[in-house]
């Protein structure tokens, strides 16, 4: 059997993986998938917790399908206002939002 | 459990869901007629839900569905106060929405801050994880859409782009420190976390990540980045909410949460906010002060007022919690005061909202000047205004548990707040101006509100009763 360790190292790298494409990617949509790999490392990491720590009850579980559900409504609203971006300015790079400074 | 206590401890929850209902509906139905109703249809159900959900209808604290949620009477006013902040907002924005290119999402707008608001209390009353998580996104998730509402303005949807990407990275970062709680406790009810908290490295770990999500959200300083921007971009009325009832919102729950869940790492979390609540106030304070923009310049405000709200939560008493509600109260309508004048200026004279714009204002709109002045004096703590007895009860209330220097360094910023507060008041009513705003009538919703936001301004620090209320309800959580 797969050790718990494992499964916790795939969901820190996913974690900071995430974290890093955050921080470095210049376009909308690269951004948004960067946070949803640090949500789907949440997932992992409480559905992980509850199969081996505490298996007797479905609390982790359920979080994680709560927090699938909630962040496919986040990503919904957020490739809205991304697609309104593009109509405005007709791209979406990170640098054309650069109105507002300071 | 029966189903007559859902309805006698959620009855706030329950009757604003019939509130959202009504709004949608009413969205669907209503012919031409009835949308040019719509405004007062609104206000008037808040205000019916308001007087029916003002005050505790129970003196002690409850728990239904078996912990996940709490009802206790402290809650309730924080509740009311955050509703009332949303019947101004709704009466401010009457004279934006009704502008052409609104008026079709007039609906929406009403649904979109209803369902926020309805996260809100979800968030506060949450006595697990889980409600607690999906209390705060059902707060941003619509809270996004309302900042990015003008979506032809170039400005208003890259706020709304900043605003809905700091939320996801925040509610991943907090999420993620979330699951480590549950991993070292096995358990995610708030009662039942507090005995297996230890404060083991993990766990500080987790309480810092956990922190930093719900700080995006309050706009601390390290996590402050959106707010400037969001808030310049966004429609005014928004600002003015997101500034006022989203972020004592987040503030109070973060303080619920603090005290109840993580009380056995009381050292390791005071520290945190003792470092965050210096850097908000300074820094917020310095970035104030070059500000020209005026929505950007109350936006610092705010990120610096909020540094004031957490010396009330680092205190961690239950008269730290009263000083919190009656700072957010406070806050409230003088923040309210002067977002209403910026915005009804802004919809009068095509959308300046430049502090050189408001050269000589006092000539033109004596009233509107008078407002702006008393809500900037209040926000700044000048003694008559109610401004100054909220700031006095928290520096009191964090003085009370020992925090000497963080006071005396909180006490040096309201000084420079001063400064740059006094700046607006100096373009109103010194600074010459050789075409000043035109004179203009502002619309009668307009003018309900304002009048609502000085009365709190005049009354509140006066009426001690306000506080002794208050405080009679903030025993224990």
């Amino acid at each position: 059997m797969v050790h718990m360790e494992y499964y916790l190292i795939v969901s820190t790298i996913m974690m900071f993986v995430g974290i890093y494409g955050f921080l470095t990617r210049r376009n909308l949509l690269a951004m948004l998938i960067s946070v949803e790999l640090i949500l789907n490392s949440v997932d992992i990491n409480f559905v992980v917790f509850n199969r081996f720590l505490f298996p007797g009850q479905l609390e982790g579980f359920f979080f994680a399908l709560f927090a699938i559900g909630i962040s496919a409504a986040e990503t919904a609203v957020a490739i809205a206002i991304i697609i309104n971006i593009y109509r405005n300015m007709r791209n979406i790079q990170v640098k054309n939002l650069d109105k507002m400074k300071w | 459990m029966d189903y007559s206590a859902i309805f006698s401890y959620m009855y706030t929850e329950i009757a604003l869901v019939g509130v959202t209902a009504v709004a949608l509906i009413y969205d669907l139905i209503a012919g031409k007629c009835g949308r040019r109703a719509f405004h007062g249809v609104i206000c008037a159900l808040l205000l019916l839900f308001i007087a029916g959900t003002v005050w505790p209808y129970h003196g002690e604290t409850a728990r239904i569905f078996g912990g996940m949620y709490i009802y206790s009477p402290s809650y309730v006013i924080i509740k009311s106060i955050l509703a009332i902040g949303t019947l101004l907002v709704f009466l401010q924005a009457d004279s934006w929405l009704r502008k052409e290119d609104t008026e079709f999402k007039r609906g929406e707008f009403y649904v979109l801050t209803l369902s926020t608001l309805l996260g809100m209390d979800f968030m506060i009353s949450a006595g697990h994880f889980m409600m607690f998580f999906i209390g705060l996104e059902l707060a941003s998730v619509p809270m996004a859409c309302l900042v990015a509402f003008d979506k032809y303005k170039h400005n208003s949807a890259e706020a709304g782009a900043k605003y809905i990407l700091s939320a996801l990275f925040a509610s991943g970062l907090m999420l993620y420190g979330i699951s480590f709680f549950y991993g070292t406790t096995g358990t995610l009810y708030f009662d039942d976390m507090t005995s297996g908290i230890n404060g083991s490295a993990l766990q500080i770990l987790a309480m810092v990540f956990f922190f930093t999500g719900l700080g995006f959200k309050i706009s601390l300083v390290p996590f402050h980045l959106w707010t400037a921007d969001t808030y310049e971009g966004a429609p005014t009325a928004v600002t003015s909410y997101l500034s006022v009832v989203s972020k004592a919102a987040a503030a109070f729950a973060l303080m619920v949460v603090l005290i109840k869940v993580f009380a056995p790492m009381t050292e390791y979390w005071q520290m945190l906010l003792y470092i965050v609540t210096v850097l908000s106030i300074t820094v917020a304070n310095l970035f104030a002060i070059r500000q020209k923009n005026l929505k950007r310049f109350l936006a610092f405000s705010s990120i610096s007022q909020a540094g004031y709200i957490m010396l009330a939560v680092i205190s961690g008493t239950p008269y730290g919690m009263t000083s919190l509600i009656y700072y957010v109260l406070v806050y409230m309508v003088a923040n309210m005061a002067a977002f209403g004048v910026i915005s009804v200026i802004e919809q009068n004279s095509g959308g300046k909202v430049g502090m050189d714009d408001y050269n000589g204002l006092y000539r033109t709109n004596p009233k509107l000047a008078i407002v702006m002045m008393l809500a900037v004096f209040s926000l700044a703590g000048i003694p008559p205004f109610a401004g100054f007895f909220s700031k006095f009860f928290i520096f009191a209330a964090a003085f009370e548990q020992g925090f000497h220097v963080l006071v005396f360094i909180a006490l040096i910023n309201t000084i420079i707040s001063l400064y740059y507060y006094m700046l607006v008041v100096k373009a109103m009513f010194i600074n010459p101006n050789d075409s000043p705003i035109a004179s203009f009538r502002s619309d009668n919703s307009t003018r309900l509100s304002l009048l609502l936001c000085l009365a709190g301004i005049l009354v509140l620090g006066i009426a001690s009763s306000v506080f002794d209320g208050i405080n009679l309800y903030s025993f224990g959580l």
